[in-house]
């Protein structure tokens, strides 16, 4: 039945299971269909788009984050999860275009320059594509050059930019300075993370919003998405 | 079954076996020469029957000087069990103690005068009316009672908790010498399942005591299989005397098989020598002394190798517990007892300062964690103490719970065996070859079997320090618990045959 591939895709989305590999959260589920395998049996069966991602993604994230506010979920739940519904919406990106869904939009995440440290990117990633964001990796030590080409040529609505060390940090702003100059700095909104950043640092180096954890920056992203700040 | 206690594989032991021999030696020589001083002449009868030679000593008591040959000790030694049980009401909270296997369990005690309550009034910042802050203030009174029922109950609750020592001196107006064992008896295992131990008050009191006790197991022979309580004396003031009542009590104890804890507490620098090797020397030869004496009332009766020794604090010549050297001295006890294979009661997590705080957090874990890493098997660990052992805070028994769970979950045995290598290796090379190279997927099938330790239970949200108001909550929900308390029944044959017990404690009867 149509709504209960659904209701298994909220299901597995909740307990985090990416493919029928993964164990989940209770007893007996391995080797059961993961988010990925009901993606496709989905979209197989003629499923609309537009209930798969709001009924069935949404909605089983929705769940997670209750669980996690309410102490039931750890960190490790919440981004088995969020890889669970990024990898679901990489399989449905071909079919959004044509299906008329608008994407919640699309971020470049980099390390900047001379900094190797990635683990702070990698979950603030995985939470935006769970939170249906089309996230463009970079990588770590990214040259400033290279990220303001990727802003040129992608085009995404958000840069999110990481360092770890005291002296990487400037790379920012270097970064924001570089994109001011090519005239791209109105077409994107920067947000800014990792050890040594500070909201009063961001300010500082004009970016327009910082995230002190991977939860944060997803909420600084939705509010700047919703031009509730600058 | 019994409770878990925490195996610790390979105990901390800071003496090398030819140490341990010295000490041993150096006690022998000590039970010759000077031998003990015995205020109570049966004890010294009794003795003399073994071959131990005794002499009266003229003075203003009557006293005997007596010396006993290592021949003597060692004999008494061999029938003194190396495995002893203490059961308790609920049969899953007995505790199984091997003298050579060093499993620790974790208990309360010992009894103070002063309980001490906490209030949080609020302040307001003088410069800044509108700021405010709740402080916790701690004020003393005498304890009684209900405080006895009341950290009974909680400590029944109190996860880390494995037995129940009385932790506070009733001190009510009708409580007398005369009913004061049977009400601190009573209102402990009647707010409690666990193990209890005390000390006795009057031996006069010992077979009302003993007949609540079987009626609680069952019946005599119930008592005997489960032995719900135990006792603790301290029949020998250091240095090297037998105290006449103690010994008198202690006889009793061991004449009838009950548990019993030999208990010394000499004192580093006064009532004994301030150097190690003198307070090891001396307090084990006052151990082996009372074992002796123990085994030869009745060859088999079960004891503990009890050591509570202390270091004396130099500006007020005070017990100081939160002095490193009286750990060290703890330690060095746990594995003299082992070395004769007799479980150990042993001493840690007093603390000098008289109120919850830095201070008491340092002086007791530090203690806590190194005696406990020695293996002893029955670790007095002041759940609650302060002040050493002079004030009892139910807060800081809350406090205490939760470092013991991180010292308990320290003492687990690693798991490494080829197995879990094998399973390891496979998720590195899973891993590293992924573009992130996060091992956070792994996580989650450990996230809940309990192989990760949880994070500290009192830690505030903000940049304030709100450890004592949530452990309050954390106090004030244990106690809203319920209780198990002793049935209807049992109760009203306690209260028939057992005379003494305040009738307010008769929870089936009680009226508001």
């Amino acid at each position: 039945m149509p709504e209960e591939i659904i209701d298994l895709i909220r299901q597995n989305v909740i307990q985090g299971r990416l493919t029928k590999d993964d164990e989940g959260m209770e007893e007996g589920m391995a080797g059961q269909p993961g988010v990925t395998e009901l993606i496709d049996r989905a979209l197989a069966s003629g499923l609309p788009i537009r209930d798969i991602i709001a009924k069935g993604l949404s909605s089983g994230m929705d769940a997670v984050g209750k669980k996690f506010e309410a102490g039931e979920y750890f960190i490790p739940d919440m981004l088995a999860s969020a890889e669970a519904v990024g990898a679901a919406m990489e399989i449905l990106q071909p079919q959004l275009a044509s299906s008329g869904i608008e994407t919640r939009g699309t971020i470049i995440v980099a390390t900047v320059k001379d900094d190797l440290h990635d683990i702070g990117k990698n979950i603030v990633s995985i939470l935006l594509r769970g939170a249906g964001y089309i996230v463009k990796d970079l990588g770590n030590n990214i040259d400033t050059q290279a990220i303001v080409d990727a802003v040129r040529d992608d085009r995404p609505q958000f840069l999110g930019l990481s360092a770890l060390l005291t002296s990487t940090m400037a790379r920012m702003g270097e970064v924001i300075q570089k994109l001011e100059e090519d005239g791209l700095r109105d077409q994107v909104k920067v947000i800014v993370g990792g050890a040594p950043v500070s909201e009063e640092f961001a300010r500082s180096i004009g970016a327009d919003g910082y995230g002190a954890d991977g939860f944060q920056a997803v909420a600084v992203v939705e509010a700047l998405a919703s031009g509730a700040q600058k | 079954m019994p409770r878990n206690g925490i195996l610790v594989s390979r105990p901390y032991e800071r003496l090398h076996k030819e140490q341990v021999e010295l000490i041993h030696r150096a006690s022998m020589q000590i039970l010759t020469d000077p031998g003990l001083l015995s205020f109570n002449r049966e004890a010294v009868d009794i003795l003399a029957s073994h071959g131990a030679v005794v002499k009266s000593v003229s003075g203003a008591h009557e006293s005997w000087h007596v010396t006993m040959s290592e021949e003597l000790v060692l004999k008494a030694l061999k029938t003194a069990p190396k495995t002893v049980t203490l059961g308790a009401r609920n049969p899953d909270n007995a505790l199984v103690m091997k003298g050579d296997e060093p499993t620790v369990y974790l208990i309360t005690g010992s009894e103070t005068n002063i309980w001490l309550d906490v209030d949080f009034p609020t302040y307001v910042n003088e410069a800044d009316p509108t700021r405010k802050r709740r402080v916790p203030e701690f004020k003393p009174r005498r304890g009684t009672v209900d405080d006895l029922c009341r950290a009974a109950h909680v400590c029944e609750h109190l996860e880390m908790v494995d037995g129940y020592i009385r932790t506070v001196n009733i001190q009510d107006r009708d409580i007398t010498e005369q009913n004061k064992d049977v009400n601190k008896f009573f209102a402990s295992l009647n707010n409690n399942t666990k193990h209890f131990m005390s000390g006795l008050t009057s031996i006069k009191q010992l077979d009302n005591v003993v007949r609540m006790a079987e009626l609680i197991a069952g019946g005599k022979q119930e008592l005997e299989a489960n032995p719900i309580i135990s006792f603790i004396t301290c029949l020998v003031k250091s240095p090297l005397q037998f105290v006449d009542d103690t010994t008198a009590t202690f006889i009793e104890l061991c004449r009838r098989g009950l548990p019993v804890a030999v208990s010394s507490s000499p004192q580093a620098g006064t009532s004994a020598p301030i150097k190690e090797a003198g307070i090891m020397a001396q307090i084990n030869a006052e151990v082996l002394a009372g074992i002796t004496l123990g085994q030869l009332v009745r060859p088999g009766t079960p004891l503990l190798y009890g050591s509570v020794p202390v270091r004396a604090r130099m500006d007020t010549l005070n017990d100081s517990y939160g002095a490193v050297e009286t750990s060290q001295y703890n330690i060095d006890c746990a594995q003299m007892a082992r070395f004769y294979g007799i479980p150990n009661y042993s001493t840690a997590g007093v603390c000098d300062t008289k109120i919850p705080g830095q201070q008491s957090s340092v002086e007791r874990l530090f203690s806590d964690i190194v005696v406990a890493m020695a293996g002893p098997q029955y670790l007095h660990c002041a759940f609650g103490l302060l002040d050493c052992n002079s004030v009892f805070c139910l807060l800081q028994a809350v406090l205490d719970d939760a470092h013991f769970k991180m010292i308990k979950f320290f003492l687990r045995q690693p798991r490494i065996d080829q197995a879990e290598i094998d399973a390891v290796l496979k998720q590195i090379r899973e891993v590293v070859a992924t573009p992130q190279k996060m091992y956070i997927g792994h996580i989650r099938p450990v996230l809940r079997s309990g192989e990760i330790s949880g994070v500290y239970p009192f830690e505030g949200s903000g940049e304030t320090d709100d450890v004592f108001e949530l452990a309050y909550q954390r106090m004030n929900e244990l106690l809203a618990k319920p209780v198990q308390h002793i049935d209807e029944k049992t109760t009203a044959r306690i209260f028939e045959e057992v005379p003494g017990i305040l009738p307010r404690l008769n929870v089936h009867e009680r009226r508001d």
